[in-house]
This record gives C-alpha cells, structure tokens and sequence, in this order.
C-alpha cells in the first residue's frame, strides 16, 4: 500500500469546537427541511446560510471497500502528511504487515497525530450526529452536505492509545536503503525535497522497476534535495502529489504573504495565521527572520500555538541529517540551522501548548499568531476567529493548500477582518514534472486522471497538466489497473559447484553457452540452480518409494544446436556432394531449397530447418549431415 | 613636433624594438598612434620623417626582428599606414634605404606586400593581420596608393581576409574594400560610367568582380561577406558611380531571392534597405519591386526588420508601405484572430490578417512563437514614435492585441480557438514577451482608445500589478505603463474628470502600491518607490494650484483648498509660490493666509475649515505651530472668539482642549494596547500651565463661551472648564475666593456677560483669580441646564398637563360656539 493520507475536508462540514462557551455558536438556529420537518434541527445548525454537522468532527478514511487490508503486507509512507490514517487501518482492519518510514516522518507525523488528537478531545463534545446520515435523509439536505461522498465510513478521530500503537508498527529506514519484501522485490526511499524525512520510493526487482513519486519539490527550502538520479530507468513511474495550486508560484506567494503581515500589523491589527505545526511554518519563519528588521517588525511579537510546538521547534533542529547542504553546514558552526532559534531566544517568536496559562499573561497586541487546525474546526484558531473576526484591522492569511478557504470561513461568516489566500505549496508543478520526466525518462507515467486534463475552471490552460510521450496512464478512484509491464525474467543463483563443473562453448566471440543439468531450488521467491543428486544407489530392500525420492529422469540429452545455414554456401556443399538442379525460394521466413531430381525438399527457417523426402531415411541422414556441418553443437 | 618630443623618440624606438625590454600595453600605443595622426594630419610630415630617421629606422628594425612581437608588428604597420597616406611621404618610404640596417630596400612593399609579415609566423596573430588592414585603410589615400596595392597583390590578401576567423579583422577587410573600391573610381569614374565596367579601372574592376562572384556563390558566408561589402559602399559612397554599380549587381541580387532558403537574408535586408536610403534607391522604381518581393519570401520573424526599415524611409510607393505594416501587424493580427470569442470590433486594415506562415511561426515551437511576437512589439513600438508612422494608426485593435498578449501570458484568457489554445500554453508566464508587450502597451498611451478599450487597459495592468506572479521585471515595466497611461489618459473632450473606470483604477492601485511597499522581495519595493516619485514629479504643481484655489470665488471651493494646503503643509508637501529663496517665511505665509481666511472670509466654510486645520496642526505638532506655540493659540483664539459661526467658536474651543491636554501631557485617547513612547518633555507643573493658558486668553475665550447663546458651545467649554477644574482642585491652594478684588471684577464682568452685555472684557487675569472663580461657579448645575434639549420644556410633565388642559379649555370654546 503506498501512503495512507486522511482527507480531513470531511471536517468543513462540521460546526467549529470553541475553545470556550461561544454563545454565538451554541445558540446557531436548528435546520429544517423544506416541509418543515425538523427532526433533524438537534444534528445540524444553520449559519449564514450554510448548513453544518453540530457534533464531533469525522474525517474520510481511505478506501476499503475495495481490499481486505488485512491482506496488505506493506505500507510505505512518503511523508507525514501521508500517514495520518494510520491509526484507522493498523488498529481496526486485521493489519498485520509492517509499515515503513524514516525517522522524520515517524516523528513529525506523530506531532500532527498528537495535536490532532488534542485538539479534539480537549473540547469533548457529547453529541454525535448521525441522522443526517442516512442516505435517503442525505439526499435531502443541501451542498455540500448532500454531494458528501461514502458518510457512512466517516469516522471520529483515533486516540493517543490508537496512535501509539500505530507507530509503534512502523520500522524506520533511511534514504537509499535497500530493504528486501519477501524476497520479491526491493524497496528505496529516496529523498523528494518536500519536508523533512519526505520520501519517494523505488520498488525493483531484478529485472523491473517501478518508481513511486509523490510530495516531490525541486525548490530550495529546509529538507534534502530530490534525489532524481536514482529514478533513472524506470519502467514505470506513479506520479502522484503534485502541486494543488498550480498557478501559484511559492515565492510570489511568500512575497503576498509578508506584505499582508507588514500592512495589517503597521496599521495596528493583528495577523492569524492557520497552518501545520510543522513544515512551511519552518520557511515562513525564516522569511520572516529576514523581513521583519527590514519591514520595522522588531517589535512586533509572533506567536506559535500548539499543542506540540516546542517539538516540533526542537525536532527541527536535531534532524540535520534529514536538511538541504546549507542548513546541515550550520550544525558543524556550530549554529542552529533554523534561524528561528534566535527568534526564540530575542523573544520575537513565543510558543505556547495553548491559550491557556502563560499565553493570556504575555498576550500583547498587534501581534502574528500562527497556529492550528487550518481547517478552522477545532484548534486554538477558532478562538482567535473568534475574537478577531469583528475587527476589519485584523487580516486571516491562509498559507495551507489543503483546504478551501472559503469553506473554512463558513461558519464564522459575517466577518469583518480581512482575509488573504496565500496558498504555499512547494510541491512540483506541470513545468518542473515535464522537466523530471524528462530527465529521468521513464517508459510509461501513471498518474491520477486529473493530471492529464486542465483544471475544471481554467480548460484552456493546457499547459495545467502531464505532458509527456507516450501519454500518461490515468486511474481514477476505485479503478483497478494493469500495470503497463511483464515480468519476464527471473534472476536464478547457481550454487558454486554446479558452476564449476560447467563447460562454456563459445559460440560467438564473447559469448560462450553451456547446458546445465540441475535442481530448481526455489524458496522465498529465491531460485537457486543445486547439483543433481547422484543417481540412488540402488537400495535392493523393498522400501517404499517416497515421492521425494523421485529423481528426475536424467536422460542423455541430444547436442543441443546454434548458428544459421548460409544458403550460397549449403548449395554449393550440395552440389559438391553430387546434388544437381537444385532450386532455391525465398520464402516468409526463410528459405526453400528444392531437389528437383531427388524429389526433396529443405526447409531453412530461423529456428528450425526441415528435411521432406519422401521414404528415403539414407538420403535424409545424408541431407541432415550436411546441413549439421554448418551448426554448432554443444 | 615639439624639439623635446624629438629628443625622446631614438630612445623609445630602441625600446620598442628591443625584445628584452617590456613592451608597453596596448593603451599607451595606441595613444601614440594618435599622437602620431595628430602631427600627421596637422600638416606635411616628410620632413618630420627626414628630420627623425628613429621612425623609419624603427619600421625596418621591426621588420627583420626574428621573432618580433605581434603588438609592436601591428603599431609599425598602422604607423607606415598613417605616413604614407601623404603622397610625398609614401614616396619617400618607398624609396629610403636604412641608415644603420645593414639590408636595404623598398620599405612599404616589405611592410605590406608578400614579403612582409604575411608570410610570417607573426600573421597568425590577430592583431598583427588588423594592423596590416588599418595601416592599408591609412595609406589608401591616393592614386600612387592604389598602383601599389595592385603591385604588391594586398587585394587578393584582403578578399581572403573578409573570411577571417577574427571578426575585427574580417569587418575590417570589407570596409576596405569599400575604401579602394571608392578610391578607385574617385578619379576617372566621377560621372557615369557603364554598367558593364568596361571604362572601370582595373582595380575597381578586380573588386566588382569579386562580389559578383562571391554573390553567385553557393556557400552563405561568400554571399554573406559580399552584401556586407555592399551595404557599406551604399552606405557611405553617394556618387553617382554607386548607380552603375546597382544596375550591374542587382540582377545577381534578386537571384538571391529565388533561392530556397534565401541565403544571408539578414544581410540582404541590410543591403536593400541601404540601397533605398541612398540616392540610388530614390531613382530606381526596380527597387521597389526587389523590396517588395523580399517582403514577400522571407520569412516573417526575417521580414520583420525589412518592414521596419521600408517603414523608415522617406519617400516610397504607399502600397509598399501598406505591404510592410501588414508584415508587423500579421503576429498582433494572429494573436486577436485566437484571442476572439466571438466575431469582434474590426481589426488591422487589409493585408494584415495573420496569414498562415505566421500561424505556422506561431505553432512551430515556443522559441519561434515568443521570438516573432517580442520582435513585432519592439518594432511596433519604435514605429509609433515615428512622425512618418504609417496612418491612420491602427490603435484600438494593436491595444486590442496588446491586452490580449498580456492576458494569454497571465493566464487570464480563455480562447476558444486552436491556435488560442496553443498560444495560451506557450506565452503562459512567458516574462519576455510580458515585458516586451508591457513596454508597448506604455508607448501606445500616447494615442487614444475608445473607452472600453482603455478600460480593458487599466484592468490588465491591475492584474499585473496585483498578481504576485509578476517577476520583478515585469512588475517593473507594469508600473511604467501604469504611469504612462495615468498621465496620457486621453480624456474625453467632454469630460474634464477622470471617468469612473480610471477612478476605479486608482482606488484599486492605492492598496496595490501600499502592498509592494512593503514587499520582502526588494525590486517590488524598488519599482513601487520609482512609481510613486514619476507621480508625485508629475504632481509637483499641486501644491501650487491648491494654493491658488485659496482665493477660489466658490466657499465650497476654498474650504477644501483650506483643509488640502493644511494637509500638504503637515506632509511638508506645500511650498508657496513666493518661490524658494524665502523657504523661511513660506509657512508663515500659509499661516497668515488662513489666518486672514479666519478672520475676513465671509462664508462659514472655509473658516470652520481653517480652525481644523489649525486644531489638527496643533495636535500633529506642526513644525511652525511648535515654533511659538503660545502665539499660534492666541491669534487663533483670538480669531475665533469674535467668529459669528457658532461652529468656529466650538472649533475653537476644541483646539483650546488640544492646547490644555498638551499642557497637562495628557493625550486625549490613547490605544489601550500601545506601548507607551517616552515623553518629550516632562508635563508642566499647574501653576506654569496656568499662566501659559492666561497668557494666551485661554480663559477668556472659554468664559465668554460659556454663556454663548449657541448651546453646543456653551456646553463645550462648560466641559472644558470643568476638565480644568478636575485637574486643578487637588493642587489648588486653600485660597479663599472672596480674597482677592480681581475676582469681584470678574465675577461681575460675568454677570454682565450672562445677561447678555459681552461688550466688556475681562482684561487681565491672574491664574489665581481663575481658580477662585472656577471654584466659586456652579459648572456642574450649568452643565446640567445646558445638558437639557432646548424644548425640554415642552416635552416636561408640566407642559403636558398645561397642555391638556389647554385643549379642554378649547372644546370648552368650541362647545360653546356650538350653541
């Protein structure tokens, strides 16, 4: 199984968790349908116009309808964001198999897990809304609820329990590690630029490889560079996690982002902004190190709140290994290689698990506060949405990509503070995968469909998507492909004694040929050649014969033969031998040479020649010499 | 030349030729070549040669040094070159034997003919074959010249050279071709002569012939090095032999032209349009055709130039000019053809539909794409500052194409058509071609457009603007057609106001131009910065015409000039027109002008506009209000006191509050998140601030308020009083206020003034006395009373009852008028 993300859009649809009694919330009308029904008005809340679920959030688990994942050995995880579903299929499916990640991502993603977790069940909500689920119900609701898709698997989140044991499932590899699955094939992680520990994956056997490339970035920020050598020669490459703001280049975005921050701040408002508590905040700190003295920001204070900021502060700055070459030379300075150390230590940048405690003592304002959830339904952020929301001083800038900034804003409509969208995803985008695929020149792309198309609302932007030769192979969801390549060959060991007692023949300069007899030893996908057991001695008692005493039959094979008849030159060596008025034909696939007077015919063909003469066993043995004589035995 | 010179030139020579010592660099040489031209021309050097036999000594010197040095090689022949373009002195350097050289002989042929460094080992030095050409250049001065060229063979020398691997040296090569070839036919060729060459001199012959064969050639770099020898000739050689030349060369050049691919086809544009810019063209009516039908077989991206420069000339054949426009015009004509939804406005005049070479430029690759339309742009934009631009000038549909190329390059558009399609995909972020098309969309605001047109205008440069994806370049060049356009914004004759769309603009381009102001990345910032200077140079008179509208004849009018100039003048913005050498008594000026408003103007506007500016000042610590601030409040409250509009006064009284909390150091409202700022100055004891409010009729001004007849002004300085009183009572002295004889004074001055007689003023008011009456006044019983609605009595329960009663006593009436 390659990743197991968790699609927490599910969530927008779900009424925010406040961190305190919001009346505002609480007091939301109750929907009703259409005739007035309101059986419904306990599960959903209406709010500027908008229908949503008033119960603990669920999330979308990932398909399982369509294998028993008890059946799946393997996971391979690209990168924390990909692994949030972890808990759901390790503890609830029968999963037995082993999951595979490095370090960073292991860590990082059990920060996400952890704060996910708190963020939920620190506002425990008692009800839990399930009418509405019902599908003849679901139908009648308005969008998006009704355009919601498989509700019924919709699932609350995992436990601290769950995860642990989830993690503690994961074996943890390195970059450019070769583990063996089973003897079949072979799995690589290979950095892909994206976030710390960010991987794709290569799974080759001896003679295929298949490379899997998803969250992949080639622009210069905190982790490792891709490694696009090792996806060199590649029969098939899985292309997936592409960029979900193609027309929004990163940097252009950066720039939007810190003149936004400036102009809100200068005018005395205040700046939220909802995001991860790991990954771009790293660079938008470090954009904001650069910035802030330059913009007159000195004295503007920049909060980080989360449940597991100081972690996630700290873990960045012990996994040098995991960074690009500028930020691992620091560590030998020896220096922190995230600059927002210093933030920290000339108290510019405070972080707090909470708003509660410290947080409301050292609160001052204007201020930037960076914290979770980025969809807006749980997390410190809903109290700051909250309590800024009034004010049209105060700016709310998105920087995550994952969800619609205009469905997060729902529920806390009407909202008086300014909102920016500066989605900062750096992950590749159309022109930098065509100069991959180029570069590493795969046979055959396989990518989701929505990749070989334009986007929905810009179809004439054809330069939105995979271009390359031959055209990419697209699946959609729940569709069963065939992988576009045979297994044809199979490496065999032969052990060193039946080597050596073999007789190479060279048949050609350089390449020489022998037969070998031997036993097909095959375990664990491994094939081994072993020497034929000697014949039995025989026993003479009446011992039963057991079946794996059953040598097999070793009998004196025929020579085997190589090499190709030269037409001119059999002719003449016919005629030398005392054949005349011999014909020759050209046919298909070879030759037909004709013996008029003896009523023979020789079949020459690339693999195989045949003498037809009618009763004449003395002419044909002849006729088979001559032709023997142009072959090779061995 | 100058003795001393003379002295020092045996000792430099020696050092020149001595391989031991240093050679000097390049630079000081070629000073020295100059210094040498200089005496040259200055006048007859035989005897400068005569008198200095180093030189010559040198050049021989030189010539039979084994090994010698490329640089010294090239200046000994550059330096012959320059003498021997005297005729006296070629004769003499051909002749003149060495005086200490043992090997005599005739000095220029060695220097130049076979047996001179063109054989040596020396020649594979660049510089030496340049300085063999330029020494020649120099020495093809005359007809003695011109035999020894044909002596010493240097032709065939220099026609191998215009293949040389040196560019310097092949570009050399041609022009002197051109030189001799000029030379030659100076003399006996200054009419016409015969187009066939046979009354052409040998030399003049021997070059001709070359180029025609050189034109017949198979290999582009012959034909290459032949048109580029023609281009110069017709360049610089206007007599009347450059005719014949034409009539001779021409056919071979329109062969040329048949050929598939035409070969050298950059130079042959050069050449034609060389010829059509020398008198020749002016003459033959064939050129027009040749011109014509090149147009017509080079490829677009090839013809572009051609197009432009037939557009140049002066003088030819409209329809060859109505063919080269269409050429530039067919990318911009392709790009609208893709670009329309629908059947749209009328396009580019006929003959330039974007033909379907142009589509298959389009098509064929990016580079091609992207390389046709920033040359088509650039060309354009060069036309259009042309006087003799064609006309009428296309301008709506090249705005048209113009704004369709930015948005197919930001992404915005969205054809319909195949080639859109293409388009979309190939220009999508192209910065080349955004720049190129952003440079002509700033050149073309010198026209107008129709308003929808210029509309469409203004929203693509927002989207420039605003779009984070602009790289810095383009946002750079953005902001330049931004201005551009804002400047020349053609503006309805109708209309003195900027129309609605273009006010939209600038109330979207505000907060664009605040946000690159603060952007991290610092060539936004940078551009931002450059465009906001262009506008404020542009708006460098604003100040001076708000000036002006002081005076305007309309209240409403100088109200806003009042409260604009109070503004400019806080920025430091506003300069009188009395002019910069009093920059001293400028603000003062302004103050005593809307002083002079306050105290004369008629209308109630401008003065109630005048007293918040000065209230404003006051609060924004203007420079000149600091200066005196004591007198400042004085003349205004002096001002204002005596004001009829009940507005002024309350303004009035409002600044008197500013000038108190100052005193006091207690600003009105401050944001409860603020850090606090240090004070400027510790805040003033009470009884200082006292005197200074008596000292400037502070309490004057506010007494006499207090039983204005307006009541918000009453209340106001009933308020401030109060405010005084609050501050003053915990300080205040045990004092008692029947103590002192001023304050009987004053308290029947007051009396007076609440019966109405405000004749009288209070003259000088100690602060003590102001305490004792403050304390001694009911403002707290006053606030009250003024506090009530002036029909406070009508809507009381008394005027209730009174009134029904009222109303029965009336049905009383009416029922009695009823019996």
């Amino acid at each position: 199984m390659l990743d197991c993300g968790l699609d927490m859009t599910s969530t927008l649809n779900f009424l925010p968790l406040p961190l305190v009694q919001n009346p505002r919330l609480s007091n939301l009308p109750g929907w009703s349908l259409k005739d007035g029904n309101a059986f419904l008005d306990k599960e959903l809340k209406e709010c500027s116009g908008h229908v949503f679920v008033d119960s603990v959030p669920e999330f979308c688990l990932p398909e399982t309808e369509l294998i028993d994942l008890s059946t799946v050995d393997v996971i391979l995880i690209s990168n924390y964001h990909c692994m949030m579903a972890l808990p759901y299929i390790t503890e609830h499916t029968g999963f037995t198999g082993t999951v595979y990640a490095t370090e960073p991502t292991v860590q990082i993603g059990r920060l996400l897990m952890e704060e996910l977790v708190n963020f939920i069940e620190r506002v425990p909500k008692a009800q839990s809304a399930s009418l509405w689920k019902n599908k003849d119900t679901q139908r009648l609701l308005p969008s998006p609820l009704k355009d919601a898709v498989e509700v019924s698997t919709w699932r609350r989140c995992y436990t601290m329990q769950e995860v642990n044991s989830a993690l503690s499932k994961i074996q943890l590899v390195g970059y450019s590690q070769k583990i063996e699955l089973f003897g079949a094939v072979q799995v690589t992680p290979l950095s892909s630029g994206y976030a710390l520990g960010s991987s794709n994956w290569i799974i080759q056997s001896h003679y295929e490889k298949v490379s899997y490339v998803s969250g992949s970035s080639l622009l210069t920020t905190h982790p490792q560079p891709m490694d696009q050598a090792s996806l060199k020669n590649s029969d098939v490459l899985i292309l997936t996690g592409l960029t979900q703001i193609p027309t929004a280049n990163p940097d252009g975005m950066v720039g939007e982002f810190c003149s936004n921050l400036a102009l809100t701040v200068r005018n005395g408002g205040n700046v939220l902004v909802p995001c991860y508590p790991s990954g771009v905040i790293y660079d938008l700190l470090e954009c904001l190190y650069q910035y802030i003295d330059s913009a007159g920001l000195s004295s503007i204070p920049f909060y980080f709140i989360s449940p597991v900021a100081n972690s996630s502060l700290e873990f960045s700055q012990i996994f040098a290994e995991w960074l690009c070459h500028n930020k691992q030379t620091k560590v030998y300075l020896p220096e922190p290689p995230f600059p927002h150390a210093e933030l920290i230590q000339t108290n510019k940048l405070k972080h707090y698990p909470s708003i509660h405690g410290d947080f409301s003592n050292d609160f001052r304002q204007p201020c930037v506060v960076f914290t979770g959830h980025p969809s807006l339904r749980f997390g410190d952020v809903v109290h700051f949405m909250e309590l800024w929301g009034k004010s049209s001083l105060n700016t709310v800038i998105f920087t995550e990509p994952d969800f619609s900034y205009l469905e997060a804003l729902a529920p806390y409509q009407p909202l008086a503070m300014k909102c920016i969208y500066c989605p900062i995803d750096t992950r590749l985008n159309f022109i930098q995968v065509s100069k991959l695929l180029k570069e590493v020149q795969p046979l055959h792309v396989v990518c989701p469909e929505q990749y070989t198309q334009p986007p929905p609302a810009q179809s004439h932007r054809v330069d939105l998507m995979i271009d390359c030769q031959p055209p990419a192979m697209s699946y959609r969801r729940a569709e069963v492909l065939a992988l576009p390549f045979r297994r044809r060959y199979e490496k065999i060991e032969i052990m060193p004694e039946l080597a050596d007692s073999l007789v190479p023949m060279e048949i050609k300069p350089g390449i020489s040929l022998a037969t070998v007899s031997a036993v097909l030893h095959t375990k664990d996908n491994k094939h081994v050649l072993q020497p034929p057991p000697r014949p039995a001695q025989p026993t003479g008692g009446k011992k039963r014969k057991r079946p794996s005493d059953d040598i097999p039959d070793c009998k004196v094979l025929k020579p085997l033969l190589s090499g190709s008849i030269p037409v001119e030159q059999f002719v003449q060596t016919l005629e030398k031998h005392g054949f005349s008025d011999i014909k020759v034909e050209d046919t298909a696939k070879g030759h037909i040479v004709l013996l008029q007077e003896a009523e023979t015919l020789i079949q020459i063909e690339e693999d195989s020649t045949h003498i037809i003469c009618d009763n004449d066993e003395v002419l044909r043995v002849r006729l088979r010499d001559l032709v023997l004589k142009f072959l090779q035995k061995f | 030349m100058d003795p001393e010179c003379s002295r020092l030139l045996p000792a430099l020579c020696a050092v020149l030729v001595d391989p031991r010592q240093p050679v000097a660099d390049d630079t000081c040489l070629e000073k020295l070549l100059d210094w040498f031209k200089t005496v040259t021309e200055a006048g007859p050097s035989l005897l400068l040669l005569q008198e200095n036999p180093c030189l010559v000594e040198l050049l021989f010197r030189v010539l039979k040094a084994h090994d010698p040095r490329p640089r010294v090689l090239s200046f000994s022949l550059r330096l012959a070159g320059l003498f021997a373009a005297q005729e006296d002195c070629f004769q003499y350097l051909q002749v003149t034997p060495s005086s200490s050289v043992s090997q005599q002989g005739e000095l220029l042929p060695m220097l130049f003919g076979e047996s001179g460094p063109l054989g040596g080992a020396a020649w594979t030095a660049p510089t030496v074959r340049s300085g063999w050409l330029q020494g020649l250049r120099s020495l093809a001065q005359h007809p003695g010249a011109l035999r020894f060229l044909a002596d010493c063979g240097a032709v065939d020398t220099i026609f191998s050279l215009q293949g040389d691997s040196s560019l310097f040296v092949a570009s050399a090569a041609g022009q002197l071709l051109v030189h001799i070839l000029a030379l030659a036919m100076r003399g006996p060729a200054e009419g016409h002569p015969s187009p066939q060459g046979c009354d052409w001199p040998a030399c003049a012959q021997k070059i001709v012939c070359h180029v025609e064969d050189s034109l017949r050639s198979t290999a582009t770099l012959q034909v290459t090095q032949a048109l580029n020898v023609l281009t110069t000739t017709f360049g610089h050689c206007h007599s009347p032999w450059t005719q014949g030349l034409w009539v001779r060369l021409s056919p071979l050049v329109a062969c040329l032209l048949e050929k598939d691919p035409i070969p050298a086809s950059h130079s042959l544009v050069d050449l034609l349009l060389s010829v059509a810019r020398s008198p020749v063209g002016s003459s033959d009516c064939g050129l027009w055709e040749t011109l014509a039908q090149t147009l017509s077989h080079l490829s677009p991206t090839q013809a572009g130039p051609l197009a432009l420069g037939i557009l140049k000339l002066q003088d030819c054949p409209q329809a060859l000019k109505t063919q080269a426009f269409g050429v530039l015009l067919q990318p911009l004509a392709c790009v609208l053809k893709a670009a329309a939804q629908a059947p749209g406005p009328p396009g580019f005049p006929e003959g330039a539909t974007g033909d379907s070479i142009t589509v298959d430029t389009f098509l064929s690759s990016k580079s091609a794409c992207v390389g046709l339309l920033c040359q088509a742009l650039a060309h354009l934009e060069l036309l259009q500052l042309l006087p003799q631009r064609p006309s009428p000038w296309p301008q709506a549909p090249l705005l048209r194409a113009a704004v369709a190329i930015l948005r197919f390059c930001h992404g915005s558009a969205a054809p319909t058509s195949d080639v859109g399609g293409h388009l979309c995909a190939v220009l999508a972020g192209c910065v080349r071609v955004q720049r190129a098309a952003l440079d002509f969309l700033g050149t073309l605001s010198q026209g107008t457009g129709p308003q929808e047109l210029v509309t469409q205008v203004f929203a693509v440069l927002l989207e420039y603007l605003t779009s984070p994806d602009s790289s810095p370049m383009v946002l750079k060049k953005a902001f330049q057609a931004t201005l551009r356009w804002l400047l020349g914004s053609p503006k309805a004759p109708s209309c003195c106001d900027l129309d609605p769309h273009t006010q939209l603009f600038l109330g979207e381009l505000l907060p664009v131009l605040r946000k690159r102001l603060c952007s991290p990345c610092w060539e936004a910032r940078d551009s931002g910065l450059e465009f906001l200077t262009q506008v404020t140079r542009h708006w460098g008179e604003v100040p001076e015409l708000t000036g002006q509208l002081l005076r305007d004849p309309e209240s409403y009018v100088r109200a806003s000039a009042v409260t604009a100039t109070g503004q400019l003048s806080s920025w430091g913005l506003y300069a009188t027109p009395t002019g910069p050498e009093h920059p001293e008594v400028q603000q003062e000026s302004l103050f005593t002008e809307l002083l002079h408003i306050l105290s004369t103007d008629s209308e109630g506007f401008p003065r109630r506009a005048v007293m918040h500016v000065f209230t404003q000042w006051l609060k924004d610590g203007h420079a000149d209000v600091a200066e005196d601030l004591e007198q400042f409040v004085a003349r205004v409250l002096q001002a204002a006191s005596q004001d009829l509009d009940w507005e002024v006064r309350a303004q009035g009284l409002e600044l008197a509050l500013v000038f108190l909390e100052q005193l006091l150091g207690q600003p009105g409202s401050r944001c409860p998140y603020a850090v606090a700022l240090p004070e400027a100055a510790p805040p003033a004891t009470l009884a200082q601030v006292l005197q200074a409010l008596c000292r400037v009729q502070l309490f004057e001004f506010a007494l006499r308020a207090l039983f204005d007849c307006d009541r918000p002004v009453a209340q106001k300085s009933c308020d401030l009083l109060l405010f005084l009183k609050a501050k003053a009572t915990p300080c205040g002295g045990p004092q008692e206020a029947g103590a002192s004889p001023d304050v009987v004074s004053v308290e029947a001055a007051l009396q007076r003034w609440q019966a109405g007689e405000q004749g009288q003023p209070l003259g000088e008011l100690e602060p003590e006395a102001v305490m004792a009456v403050l304390r001694s006044m009911d403002l707290e019983g006053l606030r009250g009373m003024l506090a009530k609605s002036s029909d406070h009595m009508e809507k009381s329960p008394q005027s209730l009852l009174q009134d029904m009663l009222a109303t029965v006593g009336v049905l009383g009436e009416n029922e009695a008028d009823c019996y």
